[in-house]
């Protein structure tokens, strides 16, 4: 069984239907980008996704053992986080918190888990530096550990591009594809960028006003659908985050 | 100025100055602690909404003869929980759903005491007056401190991850709409404390003023809840020893310190950018 099964489910968006009739299912190993124009539903279907909000109508079920708190999330950041006083340690632990119901303070093991993935996301010489005070890639990199905290089976990440430099752009790219084939973790991303989709996912959903997509990446690039939309915003975007996605990723390291 | 030893007699200070040191030193602590969460939630009308509800309580409460705050404090929970769900889906907006909500409270208290010609009575809720504090109040206010500083540090995590990010703590599983109502909760019993204190006008810069200040000079959760926390204490010892010294409102003195406190740490934090 899948991770995440959609059957004919119908988004809305305050009263107007945005979508119906969607289907698709995300199994363990996938790499999904979900694409789309702006007022499309990726929003709605993101936050059906991770539960914030109920389908209305069609089943939406979680499967292959997947509970509930074991999704991680890459939500987009907002203007008060920016600003926030807290150290890198502290945000990143504030992932592990799902899994704890009566202990009021943070265990050893926890503690531990969160130590590694800063480690693992190359962030552990920040830890005692206040988040408000890095980098828009480390503050991501930071959001990242947390989410990873949060899971070890499935990452939901909303448009983690937004506001990022070509370089950072490229570089969180690398991560994620490491964290995907290291760790095993299933991917579910929202984003605008079709082209970098198309070039790292597994498979690709495009839901659009009137037709949508569902399937791998090679499928996608040759369909009319895919067709048309990469090279839409190939002329939209010719200056965009992939330009740069050619040249070796050397400057991983900073 | 009087002199020293002409305020501070032995039968003034054990009688009417400790316990009001004690109580003030007790709810100073909580509102510091609530402060930050509110400042940092963008919320801290929230509490000022309370204070208004808490003042129009308070004032029915005292035309109708039954205990002022064993009255108000369950009132002002059930505002606090009716004033988040109202910023929460207002299609008014939170900020104006609010001040809506707490005026017309506020007008309602007034007029109640108005008419049972009051006025004169519920006046020093509006300005405080700690040290017309009865034993009792003392002890009550003390225990309701304790509680409250106790309750948060027992959900400290939780209450960070909740004013951290909302979204992701709800979308990894935490119930946010049960922290969130805990915060209101515990902010809506420091306000009608704090209510005693320093008076229904002052008690919301009570609560946002420390956190501020120690936003300013510290950049970790932990160190700015504990900054907030000694500036708090710190300012309101020296608000009641200066008021007493120059026969000023303690409420209106503790605040005066609160803003000299912060004027100078947005200084000092200034200057360690420019260097």
């Amino acid at each position: 069984m899948a991770y995440i099964t959609c059957k004919d489910i119908t988004l809305r968006y305050d009263a107007l239907v945005v979508q119906e009739k969607l289907s698709f299912e995300v199994n363990k190993g996938d790499y999904l980008c979900i694409v789309g124009e702006n007022g499309s539903g990726k929003s709605t279907l993101m936050k059906c996704l991770l539960g914030l909000k109920q389908v209305d109508s069609g089943t939406l079920s979680y499967g292959d053992g997947l509970k509930k708190n074991e999704i991680g999330y890459l939500p987009q950041q907002s203007q008060i986080q920016r600003s926030f006083p807290a150290s890198v340690r502290e945000v990143v632990l504030s992932g592990c918190l799902n899994h704890r119901i009566i202990h009021p303070f943070y265990s050893k093991a926890e503690k531990q888990r969160a130590a590694e993935q800063m480690e693992c996301l190359n962030i552990t010489a920040l830890a005692d530096r206040s988040y408000r005070e890095l980098s828009g890639g480390q503050q991501q990199r930071v959001l990242l550990a947390r989410a990873l905290c949060a899971t070890q089976k499935l990452l939901i990440l909303d448009e983690p591009l937004t506001g990022l430099d070509p370089l950072v752009a490229t570089e969180l790219y690398s991560i994620l594809q490491h964290i995907h084939d290291a760790h095993g973790i299933t991917i579910i991303m929202v984003t605008h960028d079709v082209e970098c989709a198309v070039r790292h996912a597994k498979s690709i959903l495009h839901i659009g006003k009137k037709e949508s997509f569902f399937g791998s990446s090679e499928a996608y690039e040759n369909s009319a659908l895919g067709r048309r939309f990469l090279g839409e915003s190939l002329e939209a975007e010719a200056c965009s985050n992939c330009a740069h996605e050619h040249e070796p990723a050397e400057k991983e390291e900073n | 100025m009087h002199s020293f030893s002409e305020i501070f007699t032995p039968e003034f200070v054990s009688v009417i100055l400790l316990p009001a040191l004690i109580a003030g030193v007790a709810v100073s602590l909580c509102a510091s602690l609530l402060g930050v969460s509110l400042v940092l939630k963008r919320c801290s009308m929230i509490g000022d909404g309370l204070s208004h509800v808490g003042y129009g309580t308070l004032c029915i409460a005292v035309a109708l003869g039954w205990a002022p705050m064993q009255f108000t404090i369950p009132i002002v929970i059930i505002a606090a929980y009716i004033l988040l769900r109202l910023s929460e889906n207002s299609s008014l907006g939170g900020d104006t759903a609010i001040a809506l909500f707490s005026t017309s409270a506020l007008a309602l208290g007034i007029l109640v005491s108005s008419k049972a010609n009051l006025t004169t009575d519920v006046s020093h809720y509006m300005f405080g007056s700690i040290l017309a504090m009865t034993r009792s109040d003392v002890i009550f206010s003390v225990i309701l401190s304790i509680c409250v500083i106790a309750v948060y540090i027992l959900f400290y995590d939780k209450i960070f991850a909740v004013t951290f990010d909302e979204n992701f703590a709800k979308a990894t599983g935490l119930n946010v709409r049960f922290y969130n109502l805990l915060i209101a909760v515990l902010t809506a019993v420091t306000v009608v404390l704090g209510m005693m204190l320093m008076g229904a006008l002052l008690i919301s810069s009570l609560m946002i003023f420390p956190a501020v200040t120690a936003m300013r000079l510290c950049k970790r959760f932990r160190s700015v809840i504990v900054a907030a926390f000694l500036i708090s204490i710190g300012c309101f010892l020296i608000g009641l020893f200066l008021s007493l010294c120059m026969d000023t409102a303690v409420g209106a003195s503790v605040i005066i310190v609160n803003l000299a406190v912060f004027i100078i740490a947005n200084l000092v934090s200034g200057f360690k950018k420019s260097k």
